[in-house]
């Protein structure tokens, strides 16, 4: 009974200190502010999720085209508006990067 | 021992309480040490809850009566690998594995994500939440660690659980139920955080594949285990309870379709969103049945006192889900549109709507008895018939639409490209349909149907990887580069094994039930089994009787031996004969019961069941196709680091 009340004494002293180890650690933090994305971050993001997307989508395309699942004729048809999709967000997230790089120093990425 | 249980209980309540507490604070004044210690909380809150799982454990082994729980569960004679089943036996102890699973799973998922700080904020507070009702539950309504004066002996197990099946079935279903929380509280993270980019779903995708398949292969021990085990000839019953774990897969494998099409062409986001909350709704909805005793189930625990509980924290999970999507829902907007009717999306969009609709006709047949009985005070009960009608009328479109998928392109798909890849797999189909109409198959039009859909599966299967294997030299190089893509037909071919074997032990199968005395045969399709005599057998816990029957037929000789166990505590369980015919994947099931009081005339029952072991072979090939699925891929995944480095820290994937 008593080394039960012991053990259970000793798990909840670690489980405290462990709770506890972000303020421990850091008393006085000159932020304690929670990161966040930023919108300017937040249309980067989306726009590599559409680069991605446009990227696997080619990917795909030539695949199927060379599996037999997509003719000559509509590969030819697809893949042209996927390039030029794909080539769009590359384009946009670059000037987005362009324009990042041009502000010195860097406070977009992070609200701080 | 207990009072140590009992303080780790109410340690890991305290903390999964300050996960959600804290952890909402913090994410709404988005203070970043208090929402890391919330996290920290989260994450010791596994090893607390592993002591008092430890601790019931022990009690479990060492058949210590003074645990309230170990003496209703156990008696000093049930083998130690039984009693210490005995954790998943009873309410308490499902009830903490749930708890043990879910803080493992949390604690995990957590930190392999911990640099999304955003949307790990907000998730942690979900999680904390679950982990709340579960402990709150086992502090204060139902303990695992009541104590009393020791009885001379306990209880005992109920009979039918005294299976190895049964060491793995529920712990299996639990990482599957519980595991659906994973994906349910990122989702949930993601809306309350406002992050509804892809983030969530790279954070939990095999987090949702591993627990759809923990969930099919607890199904399908679970059926095995009802066969070999109950005795009634068969492996699913449509019992609410197995009805209770099909649902929340079901709801899984949409989603797990869907997200493709969210992934890959950014549409459906509030479909999977609503799909995510059926599923971890669903998972919900069957602990509630299992443990509130509202139906009537051989799998079920008997009524209790948790069944408001647990039907007032389903309301609110429900409604919180509602909510948020509702609150979110200009953010899951998409402008992307479905270019044609006839493209690999839009089947899966009817893959999708074929599998809810299954899943909820299924929920109205388990919840009609319940509202009848509440409503009008009439037990109405929904039976096979219902079931197969819905199987049959969504399940069959289903098999063939898992063959139409893989040959259609993504975006859209003309009429030429169709007919040159639907060549072959209809051939196939045709033949396949023909040749067994002509072998007298027809006798069960869905046996057939399926049998012809099941051949242009397999067909579109075997085609996609000749041509995949043509087009990059090498199976293994076509395998690892798209492993979610043929990870995925080899969980198709399982589904084909699954329902060839469906349809050959349920659309034909042979039933004779008959009285014999010594010496008296009885004939099933094509096998003669003869009863020779009686048999006395004795275990550890029990003793009983075994009926001898030697069987021939199909240029076989083998003996049989049907029977019944009397356990000292648990009383009578059928013990059922099994012969495997490893020629044609069929069995002969037998099971024998004394007819009358005197003598040794024996009621025996014999069922034949043609190709049902590919039920069981399916179960392998179902998971090798999901590890392969899952199996992480570096070139994804520094793609995907990169990615979410470009806006945030590094994904932890």
């Amino acid at each position: 009974m008593e080394w039960a009340l012991a053990v259970a004494a000793i798990l909840a002293v670690v489980a405290v200190v462990f709770v506890a180890r972000p303020f421990l650690r850091d008393p006085a933090p000159a932020s304690d502010r929670l990161d966040e994305l930023a919108p300017e971050a937040r249309e980067r993001l989306a726009l590599a999720e559409e680069r991605d997307r446009a990227l696997a989508a080619l990917k795909e395309l030539e695949f199927d085209h060379r599996t037999g699942k997509v003719s000559d004729e509509d590969y030819r048809a697809q893949v042209g508006p996927l390039r030029r999709r794909a080539a769009e967000v590359l384009r946009a997230l670059e000037g987005g990067e362009q324009a990042r790089r041009e502000r010195v120093p860097d406070p977009g990425q992070r609200v701080p | 021992m207990a009072p140590l249980g009992r303080a780790a209980l109410l340690l890991a309540f305290g903390l999964v309480l300050y996960a959600l507490v804290a952890g909402s604070y913090a994410a709404w004044k988005k203070r970043r040490r208090l929402a890391h210690s919330a996290q920290n909380a989260l994450l010791i809150a596994f090893p607390v809850t592993l002591v008092a799982a430890i601790v019931l454990l022990v009690a479990l082994g060492r058949r210590d009566m003074t645990f309230q729980y170990v003496s209703e569960h156990t008696s000093h004679k049930l083998p130690l690998g039984y009693a210490l089943s005995a954790f998943w036996g009873g309410q308490e102890g499902s009830l903490l594995l749930w708890l043990l699973v879910l803080t493992g799973y949390a604690g995990l998922a957590v930190w392999l994500n911990r640099r999304s700080r955003e949307l790990i904020a907000w998730t942690v507070p979900v999680f904390g939440l679950v982990a709340v009702f579960f402990s709150f539950m086992l502090c204060f309504v139902s303990s695992p660690f009541n104590v009393q004066p020791a009885p001379s002996d306990g209880q005992g197990m109920v009979p039918s659980l005294q299976n190895p099946y049964m060491l793995a079935h529920p712990p299996l279903l639990y990482l599957g139920y519980v595991g659906l929380t994973v994906p349910f509280a990122f989702a949930m993270g993601a809306l309350l955080s406002g992050r509804t980019d892809e983030r969530w779903i790279v954070a939990t995708r095999r987090w949702t594949l591993a627990a759809w398949m923990f969930l099919g292969v607890g199904q399908l021990i679970g059926s095995h285990w009802a066969y070999v085990e109950i005795g009634w000839g068969g492996y699913y019953a449509w019992d609410p309870v197995e009805n209770a774990a099909l649902m929340p897969w079901l709801a899984a494998t949409a989603f797990l379709h869907s997200v493709m099409i969210q992934e890959k062409r950014g549409m459906l986001k509030v479909w999977n969103m609503i799909l995510v909350a059926l599923a971890f709704n669903l998972s919900l909805f069957g602990t509630f049945l299992t443990r509130s005793g509202v139906i009537d189930s051989i799998h079920s625990f008997s009524k209790s006192s948790i069944g408001g509980w647990f039907l007032a924290f389903l309301v609110l999970m429900v409604v919180l889900s509602a909510v948020l999507i509702r609150w979110r829902l200009p953010l899951l907007r998409t402008k992307t549109k479905l270019e044609s009717l006839v493209s690999r999306e839009a089947t899966f969009l009817y893959n999708n709507l074929l599998l809810v609709a299954l899943c909820l006709t299924i929920l109205w047949g388990v919840l009609y008895p319940i509202l009848s009985d509440a409503v009008r005070g009439e037990t109405r009960s929904v039976s096979k018939p219902y079931y197969d009608f819905f199987l049959h009328t969504f399940g069959l479109p289903l098999l063939l639409l898992m063959g139409i998928g893989p040959l259609v392109a993504w975006r859209k798909a003309s009429l030429r490209s169709l007919g040159k890849t639907f060549a072959v797999p209809f051939g196939v189909a045709v033949v396949t349909g023909v040749v067994l109409l002509v072998l007298g198959f027809g006798s069960s039009w869905p046996g057939l149907l399926a049998y012809t859909f099941c051949a242009f599966v397999a067909a579109s299967i075997v085609l996609e990887f000749v041509r995949g294997r043509q087009a990059t030299g090498s199976i293994f190089k076509l395998i690892a580069r798209n492993r979610r893509r043929y990870g995925g037909y080899i969980v198709h071919a399982a589904v084909v094994l699954l329902a060839i074997g469906i349809a050959g032990s349920s659309a034909y199968q042979t039933e004779r039930d008959q009285v014999l005395r010594p010496g008296q045969s009885i004939e099933a399709a094509g096998y003669k089994l003869t009863y020779t005599g009686l048999k006395g057998v004795r275990g550890p816990n029990y003793t009983g009787y075994r009926a001898l029957v030697s069987v021939s037929g199909h240029g076989e000789r083998f003996g049989l031996d049907p029977g019944v166990n009397h356990y000292f505590i648990e009383g009578f369980t059928n013990k059922a004969a099994i012969y495997h015919d490893p020629r044609s994947l069929g069995d002969v099931f037998t099971k024998a019961q004394l007819a009358g009081k005197h003598g040794a005339r024996i009621d025996l029952q014999v069922f034949v069941k043609p190709l049902i072991n590919l039920i069981w072979v399916a179960g392998f090939v179902f998971v090798a196709g999901a590890l392969i699925a899952m199996w992480p891929d570096a070139v994804e995944q520094r793609r995907l680091a990169a990615r979410y480095a470009a806006g945030a820290a590094p994904a932890g994937i």
